[in-house]
């Protein structure tokens, strides 16, 4: 069992989400995260889900999702050349004493403070699954109040 | 042109072909009733939605064409649902149109309002809600479309009231449909066909497993060809039965549960399964592992996401089942004298044939009726059956010849089905004998399309084999439960043939044996009404064989045993 990439084309129209999701809710798929957003043609919408299963699992993922009238496409970037970002929004607790501390944990992972409260920042960081990961453990001993990750987006690299 | 969304949906239904739908008015769809009042489209005007839903289902499936029905917004919409749900299960084309509230009114909780497109999600191959009459005349166009190709399945149409209420300027459009999503299935791999073609070439023991998508695909003659060209038995799953001749020497019957033995048996011998339009459902493959564990197997279907989704597959074949067929017959050359894998086939159906224990006290058997049904029609019928012991007696007993002679609900196996989709049948095939064979349970489901039959003079003859028992429920407590007989006797009952009389059809009430025949016959003479005959029949009669739940499919429990 590994986490596979899809990245599905579907028609912008309302209720297509719905259709996806009731597609994985109904045959029992795990969706480990799932991104929407539109795309440089304004008619259709791009998806990234992740979602974990063996191969034949993926398949009938796959299968399944392509018998939606309003899937155009889908890609398992799983195994391409592909660029992963996610982004995520973490406030953690700081006060004086752990300011410096914390400021170079974000320095190390090229991430950016974006708020500082009086007892709190709020740190954003982009980057792939493994990254995001890792800032969030690092930060976690000073005492994370809130979290929020984006999910995954994936490009395939060149021209294909 | 100007005309009303309404109007142009019903220049859009004739466009499509359509020529008699099912239906039921109600407040929302009133535009859509008032354009019917002056259109020549048949319409037929059910007791309840949910028979309109089962009556288009019967038409599909009688004619192969698209069944249509009608309903209103909320209530009328939701007493859609189990019909659509029948239909998506049995793949079965059709396009439903509800009734909604105005757009403004959509997401206010307005009277009747029910959320039909999301109601209807999981059960549909797509559904729309118009939003603007501009788009009906495209939307009606792409739902008759999916509805019919690759493989078919119910479309709802949600359809608000002022959107049909809304003139405007309209010219037919003859553009073809065209939607990014959704591509018609041409063509297939034919370097599988080639590989699949030399393993049956091979093969020593192989059966022909074939699905309701050979019916779907109207391939009855090019899977007949196929097997008896190379001598290969052919098993029928429910949904199947009637695509090959039951009395042909190459016909297993019914394979699965309450198949017949010589069928399971061969498919625990065989060593190349030709699985054709099936998608490896429960109740006929007994346990997973147990299931033909000495064969290859060749799966052809249209849906790509059947292929593996049960049943690991050796060669599978993504393509129309009619064309696939031809391509491997063209390949296949024929072979004379018989085998010794026919000849062990012949053995089991010697050793191993359906019949039934005789009656104790002179009670009519239930499978005799069945058996009765079959001499008086001789296989020239449309047989559709409810859902229970009376369905798969009738899968057992009566021996079809014809392809699209046998409606049923195999999926959902809907109690209620069976007489509204004869009375789709019959409207759709009016020179054709419809029979239902029904439960005392289930009929009781949808009795009130009584009022339908009636009106419409439609002849369908309802044989309810009345044991006074929801049958199945009972045989299931009976072998598995102790005998706990929880909640099936339904001996409390009206009395149907008073009831048939009440509503202007015929009823008879048969007791004996002896008075089988001249029921039948008096029910065949009856041309402007339908009949209901009361069979009271032996109340613990069970089906047999059986694989019991969770078994595999050679291990079976009972029935044909000398």
């Amino acid at each position: 069992m590994r986490n596979h990439t899809l990245a599905v084309t579907v028609e912008n129209k309302p209720g297509v989400l719905t259709r996806v999701a009731t597609l994985f809710r109904r045959r029992g798929y795990n969706i480990d995260s799932l991104t929407v957003g539109t795309t440089e043609n304004p008619g259709i919408s791009r998806m990234t889900i992740v979602v974990q299963g063996d191969e034949s699992v993926i398949e009938q993922v796959t299968k399944q999702l392509y018998k939606l009238v309003d899937v155009i496409k889908i890609v398992d970037v799983t195994n391409e050349r592909a660029v992963d970002r996610e982004l995520v929004l973490i406030k953690v607790k700081a006060d004086n004493t752990v300011r410096a501390d914390i400021v170079q944990i974000v320095d190390i992972f090229r991430a950016r403070i974006v708020d500082i409260g009086r007892s709190s920042l709020i740190i954003e960081a982009t980057g792939d699954s493994g990254k995001i990961d890792a800032i969030e453990e690092s930060l976690r001993p000073f005492g994370i109040v809130e979290l929020v990750r984006t999910g995954k987006i994936s490009m395939v690299r060149g021209t294909k | 042109m100007k005309l009303k969304g309404a109007e142009i949906l019903l220049q859009c239904l004739k466009q499509e072909g359509v020529d008699t739908i099912f239906g039921y008015p109600g407040g929302q769809i009133l535009p859509v009733y008032d354009a019917l009042y002056s259109s020549d489209i048949r319409h037929i005007l059910v007791r309840h939605e949910q028979g309109a839903a089962h009556a288009a289902d019967g038409y599909a499936r009688a004619t192969g064409k698209v069944g249509v029905c009608i309903s209103t917004s909320g209530p009328g919409a939701t007493n859609l649902v189990t019909g659509i749900a029948t239909a998506y299960m049995d793949s079965i084309p059709m396009v439903c149109f509800t009734g909604q509230v105005g757009t403004s009114f959509i997401g206010k909780d307005a009277f009747q309002e029910a959320d039909i497109t999301g109601i209807t999600l999981p059960i549909t191959k797509h559904n729309y809600l118009i939003e603007r009459t501009e788009d009906v005349a495209k939307i009606v166009k792409e739902a008759f479309y999916i509805a019919r190709t690759n493989r078919p399945g119910p479309v709802v149409v949600d359809l608000p009231k002022d959107v049909m209420e809304r003139e405007i300027e309209y010219e037919p459009d003859r553009e073809e449909v065209n939607i990014k999503g959704y591509r018609v299935m041409k063509g297939f791999n034919t370097g599988q066909v080639i590989t699949a073609v030399e393993m049956i070439k091979e093969a020593r023991r192989p059966v022909i497993y074939a699905g309701g998508g050979v019916i779907a695909s109207n391939a009855s003659a090019e899977l007949r060809e196929l097997a008896e060209k190379r001598k290969i038995p052919v098993t029928a799953t429910l949904m199947a039965l009637g695509c090959f001749p039951s009395l042909n020497y190459l016909s297993l019957g019914m394979l699965g549960m309450h198949g017949t033995r010589y069928a399971n048996y061969a498919m625990g011998e065989s060593d190349l399964i030709i699985a054709v339009g099936v998608r490896f459902d429960d109740r006929v493959t007994g346990k997973i592992d147990g299931f033909a564990p000495n064969a290859k197997i060749i799966h052809i279907d249209i849906d790509a996401a059947e292929i593996g989704k049960n049943v690991n597959i050796n060669v599978p074949i993504v393509g129309d089942v009619k064309e696939v067929l031809q391509a491997i017959n063209k390949r296949l050359d024929e072979v004379e004298g018989s085998s010794e894998w026919l000849t062990a086939i012949d053995r089991w159906k010697d050793e191993f044939p359906i019949r039934y224990p005789a009656s104790v006290e002179g009670r009519i058997m239930p499978q005799e009726v069945i058996e009765r049904i079959y001499q008086r029609t001789q296989g020239e019928a449309i047989i559709t059956t409810e859902v229970g012991q009376n369905q798969m007696w009738t899968a057992q007993f009566y021996k079809f010849k014809h392809p699209r002679n046998f409606i049923t609900s195999g999926g959902l196996g809907t109690m209620g089905y069976g007489f509204p989709a004869a009375i789709g049948a019959q409207i759709a095939c009016p020179d054709k004998k419809v029979i239902d064979i029904a439960g005392d349970g289930s009929i009781q489901m949808n009795i009130q399309e009584l009022g339908t039959a009636v009106e419409y003079k439609l002849p369908v003859i309802i044989c309810i084999l009345n044991n006074q028992f929801l049958g199945m429920v009972r045989q299931w407590q009976g072998l598995f439960y102790e005998k706990r007989y929880s909640f099936v006797d339904i001996s409390h009952q009206p009395d149907f043939v008073k009831l048939a009389e009440a509503y202007g059809a015929i009823g008879i009430r048969v007791k004996k044996v002896e008075e089988i025949d001249d029921a039948l016959n008096r029910a065949f003479e009856t041309t402007d009404r339908p009949v209901v005959i009361d069979f009271w029949v032996e109340r613990e009669a069970d089906v047999f064989p059986m694989v019991p739940p969770g078994a595999a499919l050679t291990n079976m429990l009972g029935g044909g045993l000398k």
